[in-house]
């Protein structure tokens, strides 16, 4: 029998995927990495650890999330569809999984505030969120054309005691956000953890963020098995940093399943990028002839990431997961079609998936075939944008 | 030993203690007369800014700094290209982020360097941990590689660091980004604990905006490193003139 590779257990020491991941962060943080890294290291290990975050997510956060076969789109494409319904869970995506996992690290640290870094806003509810469950002071970093996108989110956060800060520099979305929450990281760090919302930065926060989401996987895995399913033919999430596709992934990485992993064509990292740092972290990033990092474009915020996480860079490099792009356009026609069909308004991140899965099956999906779509987050927060972009179009 | 570092602790042993100022390459399009200003007015080497789409050690005046460059069409080959036209009387130290050179290529980057007169090189996000290629092809070329240390390093970590930085060490003063003063700083603490472990010279910058505090922090230290202050006032459009003023102020204020 052939050796098989084992996929998405620990990186190496210094925190790297093969030729990626690692930490290119200035002197002043590094402290703060390998603090992290050992606490992480630590509570992972501690069972106690492990069930309390288990029941926050339980009691709190609304797990486990159901699986959803969705009968009439299934029938529409020829294709088994099975919906893992991060939509389901608190704040409306998978994001609570992540954070519940690092405010309970950062209590455990002795710190007493969190900062963070959003885009749609998913994953800054979510801290905001957490931080108010745990006594934690919170500020969040927003591009300020996303705190304008994402109005009705910049509102939550204030609602649940966060701060918001709108961040004016670069190209005020997501990726601004993230250099401005590292050099307020930098004057804090003494009693502030930076919770970052996807599996991308330093090391250890790709494997730390993928371990807290890997919950989605291992849920589905052991529910599709429940339900005679099994492993399924393929494993569909969408990708931005891409903490839901790492999640979803890690219960299948090991398994016979295809994994696709779904970019927006405006920001294909793995697709249109080259290697590259970023962010504390090397990976694949879309940048110009000379290193400049170049902004993505994507009708949904939460995609709008020129880079991805170091570990998909290396399943891409490996051939273990493949990550394809959808354009706008494409997105809000799957929309529409799975609210349709399927009674489920999925986030404008998350009709990523489901448009590959509609644009391929019966082609690169054979008929038949049975898909794993991680429905990441509901569209809650996209329905005013959604409605202005239809309303252009009629 | 790196030229650079011989250089540096040849001043030092003159009794002189080193003023380091910060240019963004391409700022202005009369850049490289700054440049020459500032060596006119007194300063010992420079940091040769190259402008990155993402500085996430920098605050706003160098992150301005680095728009107006890139809008301006810089790139690390133009830089190189309008260095190569002339011949500095002191030391030339580049500093930007890991992946200009990344992309440039590790070897090609170093070579280019050397070619124009650079002598040191400060990439703030090349970890230590990650540096060990980049400084393999900086040996080739006589590049010295400067580390940074911070108030939140370590006590092995200050051993390892001042082991391994050429030319100088450089000193953050505060746990803050470039261009940020607000409070006193841990200058002093922070090169203590550098000499503890090393001889290497050693300057402190982040946050340095005034002679006063140059004097300060020359108390303490082998040279200070000024950046924002200096930068901010030419994108606000001081002429070469005004910013060798500026320099030969923080010069009289470290002299006395």
């Amino acid at each position: 029998m052939s050796q098989h590779r084992l996929y998405m257990g620990a990186p190496s020491p210094s925190g790297h995927f093969g030729d990626f991941g690692g930490r290119f962060v200035p002197e002043a943080l590094m402290p703060a990495c390998l603090e992290l890294e050992v606490a992480f290291v630590d509570a992972w290990s501690d069972p106690e650890f492990v069930q309390e975050y288990r029941s926050v997510l339980h009691d709190f956060g609304g797990r486990p999330t159901p699986i959803t076969y969705l009968a009439r789109l299934s029938e529409r494409i020829g294709v088994e569809v099975f919906a893992k319904r991060e939509d389901l869970a608190h704040t409306g995506s998978h994001k609570i999984n992540n954070v519940i996992g690092q405010t309970l690290l950062t209590r455990r640290m002795g710190k007493h505030r969190v900062i963070a870094e959003t885009g749609a806003g998913q994953h800054g509810v979510a801290t905001a969120t957490a931080a108010a469950r745990l006594g934690l002071e919170c500020t969040v970093y927003m591009g300020e054309l996303d705190t304008q996108r994402q109005a009705l989110n910049v509102f939550r956060m204030e609602l649940l005691g966060s701060k918001v800060v709108p961040v004016t520099s670069g190209s005020r979305t997501l990726k601004d956000a993230v250099n401005e929450a590292m050099r307020e990281w930098v004057t804090c760090v003494e009693d502030t953890h930076y919770c970052l919302g996807s599996v991308m930065g330093p090391h250890p926060f790709p494997w730390m963020v993928r371990e807290f989401q890997s919950i989605i996987g291992h849920e589905a895995s052991e529910q599709l098995s429940e339900r005679g399913v099994g492993v399924p033919d393929l494993v569909v999430a969408c990708v931005g940093g891409g903490s839901n596709a790492a999640g979803v992934f890690a219960g299948f990485a090991n398994t016979s399943a295809r994994l696709v992993g779904v970019e927006a064509a405006g920001g294909a990292a793995v697709s249109n990028g080259s290697p590259g740092v970023l962010h504390g972290m090397k990976s694949m990033l879309i940048q110009d002839e000379h290193g400049q990092i170049e902004e993505a474009h994507s009708i949904s915020a939460g995609l709008d990431y020129p880079g991805i996480g170091p570990e998909h860079s290396y399943l891409a490099a490996e051939g273990r997961a493949q990550y394809v792009g959808i354009g706008d356009e494409d997105v809000l026609d799957a929309l529409q079609l799975l609210s349709q069909l399927e009674g489920i308004i999925p986030a404008l991140e998350s009709a990523h998936a489901v448009a590959w899965i509609v644009q391929e099956a019966g082609r690169d999906i054979p008929r038949g075939s049975t898909v794993l779509l991680n429905l990441s987050g509901r569209g809650d927060k996209d329905v005013a944008q959604v409605r202005e972009i239809l309303r252009g179009r009629s | 030993m790196k030229s650079l570092e011989v250089t540096l602790r040849d001043l030092r042993e003159q009794g002189r203690k080193a003023l380091v100022p910060y240019f963004m390459a391409g700022a202005t399009p009369d850049w490289t007369r700054h440049v020459e200003a500032a060596l006119v007015g007194g300063a010992d080497a420079v940091e040769i800014g190259i402008p990155f789409s993402d500085p996430m050690m920098d605050g706003v005046v160098i992150q301005e700094a680095a728009l107006r460059a890139l809008e301006a069409g810089t790139t690390l080959e133009t830089i190189c290209a309008q260095l190569s036209q002339q011949r500095f009387s002191a030391p030339l130290i580049a500093m930007t982020y890991y992946n200009i050179f990344l992309h440039f290529g590790l070897e090609r980057s170093a070579g280019r360097l050397a070619e124009c007169g650079v002598q040191g090189a400060i990439v703030p996000d090349l970890t230590l941990e990650e540096s060990e290629e980049w400084r393999r092809y900086c040996d080739l070329h006589d590049i010295a590689t400067i580390f940074l240390v911070a108030p939140s390093t370590t006590p092995e970590r200050f051993a390892r660091l001042a082991a391994a930085t050429q030319g100088f060490c450089y000193a953050s003063a505060r746990m803050a980004v470039t261009g940020k003063a607000q409070g006193g700083g841990d200058a002093a603490r922070v090169v203590e604990a550098v000499r503890a472990t090393s001889d290497v010279p050693t300057y402190v910058g982040i946050g340095i905006t005034t002679p006063d505090q140059a004097r300060e922090a020359a108390l303490d230290s082998d040279g200070v490193i000024i950046g924002s202050a200096l930068v901010q006032t030419i994108l606000e459009g001081a002429s070469p003139e005004q910013t060798e003023q500026f320099i030969r102020s923080f010069r009289r204020a470290i002299d006395e």
